[in-house]
C-alpha cells in the first residue's frame, strides 16, 4: 500500500504557488525527497540556499571545499583528516621489511615495499602483521602511516653507521624470534640488497632479487642484468626494486614495538673507519647529496665559492648566474639543467622561477636565502631566511669553522 | 709480501646488442686484482674453456687463466668454493652482479659463508694490506666513500665505481694458456622450473590523484606551491639566522 504515491493536488498547488499565504508552511514542511509524479527524484531550487544578512540569497555550491581563505584558515588548518586504523592483534605470521631508512626517514622505496607487504598479507590466509626493523637512530615520525603494524627498534650503537654483520646477527635473532613468512628488503645501493643477500646466504635460502612483480604466489624478477624477466614461485626472501608496489595512504596502523632481545653481537670482521673526505666538486651535481645555489642574488662570488669549501657542499647555479658568466654551465640547476636529487638544497639569492623549481623536485630539505619574502623560493623552503646573502653566509662560515676547530681540539685531546 | 689474489670472471653481455663480451665490473675486479698482484693474478671462470670472451680477460695482460669446466646448466658456487678451498688465497674478487643469467648477486656471499670468510660489497678500492689486514674503500650512493678494514682472507665485489679495466690486446689473449679443470655441477634443480621471457619495459607509476571531489581534482591539478608550511625568519639577527641554517644542516647530517 504504502508502495503507491499518493499526491494531494492542493498542497501541490500551494507549493507551487509563492504568493499563496500558506506557502512557506507548506514548502517547508516538505522535507527529505521529493518524488514527482513519475517516481522522478525532485529538487525544489527555492529552498537551496539561505538568505544572506544583506537580504540576498546565498548559495553555498563548494559543499565544503572551499579553498581556505583569509577568513576560515584556521579552520582548514584544524581540519586534519583521521585515517582509519587497522589493528591486528595475536597475527597468524609475519611479514618482515626491512627498509634503507636514509638519513633515519623512511625513503619512497621502503614504503612501497611496506605497502607491497600489506597487500601479500591480504592475499595470504589468516591474519598477517607487517613489521619493519630499523636500525639505528630514526627521524621518522610517522611510521603508523607507512603501514608499520609491528616496529622492531635497534638503536644500539652497533649496528649505527656501517654495521652489515652485527645487523644479520640481530635478523637471525628475529628470524628465530617471529620465524616470518616473507623477508622483503629493497634492491638498493643504500645498503637493502647487502644485507639481503647476508641474510639469504646464513638461512641457505634462495632470493628472488630485482624483483618488480609480485604476489604471494607468484614473483616475476629482473635476469641477466635487466634484459630478462624471470618468473618463479614466490620464494621467502625478496629484494625489490623501486616501485613494486603501492604505498599505503588510506589507512592508519599501530606501529606497537616488538622487543627483540638477547642479541650478542661478536666483534665484527670488517672494521668501519668512517666516511672519507670526498671532493664535493667532483661528485656529478645530479647525484649530490648537499648543493650550494647560487642566484641573482648573490654579488660577492669569492664568498661564494669559499661558502660552498668550508661547508662541503657541491655548488649549484640558478640560469642566470650560469649565463651571466659567474658558473660553468654544467653547475645549473633546473629545467634545461641538471635534475638534482639532494637531501638538502641551500638557495642563496634564487627567486624560485619555475624552470628552476622543477629541477628541485625531488629534493628533501629545501632552505632559502633571500631578501624577499613573497618569492617563491621561500614558499618551496622548509626553513627561509630573510636577509643579505652575504651577511648570512659569512656566518655560517664562522659557524662552521668554529666547529672545525672544535672537533680538531677533540681529537688532539683524545690523542 | 704480495697477496694471493683470485678474480672470478663471467660472460658479460652487451647491454645493447646482446652479444657476449668482457663483463664491466668482473674487467674492473680484474684491474684490480692486477695492481694488487701484477701478474701473480689467478683468473678463474667456471664454464666453457672454449668461450672466446674469456681471451679478454687473459688480454690484460696475464700468462694464463683457469676454467673449472662445467655445463651451463649446473651451479657454479659448489665448483668455485672447492676450488678456492683447496689453494691458499687472500682475496677473491668478482663482481657485484652478473651480466647474464639470474644476475642475483648472490656468489660472493654464497662462497663467503661455504668458506667462513668475510665479505665486503660494493668495493671501489683496496687501498692497503699491512700484516694481513686490508684497508678498503667501498663505493657509497652519491660518489662517498667509506673506509673500511677487514683481515685477510676475503670475499670483495668490486663496484662500477672501481678504476675502469685497460684495453685488452688481442695477440696476448689468444697466446694465453687455458688450464681448464674438470668438475661435475650438479644441475641447478630450482631454476629448472622458472620461466624465462625477455624484459618488459616497466609500467611508469602514474600521478593518481585520490580526490572526491571535482573540486578537490581541480585544486590538486592547479595548486602552486603553498605558503606557510615552512619557517620563515625575518626579524632575528643575521647570527641567529645563520645559526638556524647551521643546526638543520648538522641535523640532516650533511656537515660533518
Ligand atoms: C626556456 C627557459 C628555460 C629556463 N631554464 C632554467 C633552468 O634550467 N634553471 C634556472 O635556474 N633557470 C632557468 N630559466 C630561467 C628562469 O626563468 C629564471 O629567470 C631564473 O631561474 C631566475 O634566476 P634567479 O632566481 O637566480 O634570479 P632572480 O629571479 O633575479 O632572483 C634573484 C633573487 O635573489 C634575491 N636577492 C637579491 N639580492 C639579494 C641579496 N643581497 N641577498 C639575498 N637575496 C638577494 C632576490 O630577492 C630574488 O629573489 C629558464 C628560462 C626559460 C625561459
Amino acid at each position: 500500500m504504502s508502495d503507491i504515491i499518493r499526491r494531494d493536488p492542493r498542497r501541490e498547488w500551494i507549493a507551487r504557488n509563492r504568493l499563496h499565504p500558506l506557502h512557506d508552511s507548506v514548502a517547508n514542511a516538505v522535507q527529505g525527497e521529493v518524488r514527482g509524479p513519475s517516481g522522478l527524484l525532485r529538487k525544489n531550487p527555492h529552498q537551496v540556499g539561505s538568505i544572506g544578512p544583506n537580504g540576498l540569497k546565498r548559495i553555498d555550491r563548494l559543499k565544503g571545499n572551499a579553498v581556505a581563505g583569509v577568513g576560515n584558515k584556521r579552520s582548514a588548518a584544524n581540519q586534519e583528516t583521521v585515517l582509519p586504523l587497522h589493528k591486528v592483534d595475536n597475527p597468524d605470521f609475519y611479514i618482515v621489511v626491512v627498509p634503507d631508512m636514509i638519513g633515519g626517514r623512511l625513503s619512497g622505496h621502503d614504503k612501497d615495499i611496506l605497502g607491497l607487504a600489506h597487500t601479500m598479507t591480504s592475499t595470504i590466509e589468516g591474519t598477517g602483521a607487517v613489521v619493519a626493523v630499523c636500525f639505528g637512530e630514526s627521524k621518522e615520525a610517522h611510521y603508523d602511516l607507512a603501514g608499520v603494524d609491528r616496529l622492531i627498534h635497534l638503536s644500539a650503537s652497533e649496528y649505527e653507521g656501517f654495521a652489515p654483520e652485527a645487523r644479520l646477527t640481530a635478523l637471525t635473532h628475529i628470524e628465530a624470534q617471529l620465524a616470518p613468512k616473507h623477508w622483503l628488503f629493497p634492491d638498493s645501493i643504500h645498503g637493502g640488497s647487502d644485507l639481503g643477500s647476508r641474510l639469504a646466504a646464513r638461512l641457505g635460502e634462495r632470493p628472488a632479487t630485482q624483483a618488480w612483480q609480485v604476489s604471494s604466489e607468484k614473483t616475476v624478477c629482473r635476469g641477466a642484468g635487466g634484459s630478462l624477466d624471470i618468473t618463479r614461485q614466490t620464494p621467502r626472501i625478496l629484494m625489490l626494486l623501486e616501485e613494486c608496489g603501492e604505498a599505503i595512504d588510506e589507512t592508519r596502523h599501530e606501529a606497537l614495538a616488538i622487543e627483540v632481545d638477547g642479541i650478542s653481537v661478536s666483534e665484527p670482521a670488517l672494521q668501519d673507519k668512517g666516511l672519507m673526505d670526498v671532493d664535493p666538486s667532483a661528485i656529478p651535481l645530479a647525484e649530490a647529496e648537499f648543493i650550494l645555489s647560487a642566484g641573482n642574488g648573490i654579488h660577492n662570488w669569492d664568498q661564494f665559492h669559499k661558502a660552498a669549501t668550508i661547508l662541503g657542499a657541491t655548488e649549484g647555479a640558478s640560469r642566470v648566474a650560469v649565463d651571466d658568466g659567474f658558473m660553468p654551465r654544467f653547475r645549473q640547476v633546473g629545467a634545461t639543467g641538471t635534475w638534482v636529487t639532494a637531501r638538502v638544497y641551500l638557495a642563496v639569492g634564487i627567486s624560485g622561477a619555475i624552470q628552476h623549481m622543477q629541477g628541485i623536485g625531488q629534493c628533501d630539505k629545501v632552505v632559502a636565502i633571500n631578501t624577499d619574502a613573497g618569492c617563491d623560493m621561500v614558499k618551496r623552503a622548509a626553513l627561509s631566511v630573510i636577509g643579505d646573502s652575504e651577511e648570512i653566509l659569512a656566518e655560517l662560515m664562522l659557524l662552521a669553522q668554529a666547529r672545525k676547530k672544535g672537533s680538531q681540539e677533540e681529537q688532539s685531546d683524545a690523542a | 709480501m704480495q697477496p694471493n689474489v683470485v678474480s672470478l670472471v663471467s660472460i658479460g653481455r652487451h647491454p645493447q646488442s646482446g652479444r657476449a663480451r668482457r663483463a664491466e665490473q668482473d674487467g674492473r675486479g680484474v684491474e684490480l686484482g692486477l695492481k694488487l698482484a701484477g701478474e701473480k693474478l689467478s683468473v678463474l671462470h667456471v664454464g666453457n674453456p672454449e668461450e672466446p670472451v674469456l681471451r679478454q680477460y687473459v688480454g690484460m695482460g696475464l700468462p694464463a687463466m683457469t676454467v673449472l669446466k662445467q655445463d651451463e646448466t649446473a651451479d657454479a658456487v659448489p665448483a668455485l668454493s672447492d676450488y678456492l678451498q683447496q689453494e691458499k688465497i687472500d682475496i677473491v674478487l668478482t663482481g657485484v652482479r652478473s651480466e647474464s643469467g639470474e644476475s642475483s648477486g648472490m656468489v660472493p656471499y654464497l662462497l663467503a659463508e661455504k668458506l667462513g670468510w668475510p665479505v665486503v660489497a660494493r668495493v671501489a678500492d683496496i687501498v692497503s694490506i699491512k700484516d694481513g689486514v686490508a684497508e678498503v674503500l667501498l663505493a657509497l650512493p652519491r660518489g662517498q666513500r667509506r673506509s673500511v678494514t677487514v683481515k685477510l682472507p676475503f670475499i670483495a665485489s668490486v663496484d662500477n665505481a672501481a678504476a675502469p679495466a685497460r684495453q685488452s690486446a688481442f695477440g696476448p689473449g689468444q697466446r694465453a694458456r687455458m688450464e681448464s679443470v674438470n668438475t661435475h655441477g650438479e644441475v641447478d634443480q630450482i631454476r629448472v622450473n622458472w620461466q624465462e621471457a625477455p624484459a618488459k619495459p616497466r609500467p611508469k607509476r602514474l600521478k593518481t590523484v585520490k580526490a572526491k571531489t571535482a573540486a578537490d581534482r581541480f585544486k590538486a591539478a592547479t595548486a602552486k606551491p603553498q605558503g606557510g608550511s615552512g619557517k620563515v625568519m625575518k626579524n632575528e639577527s643575521a647570527a641567529e639566522k645563520a645559526k638556524a641554517i647551521f643546526d638543520l644542516l648538522i641535523e640532516e647530517n650533511v656537515i660533518r
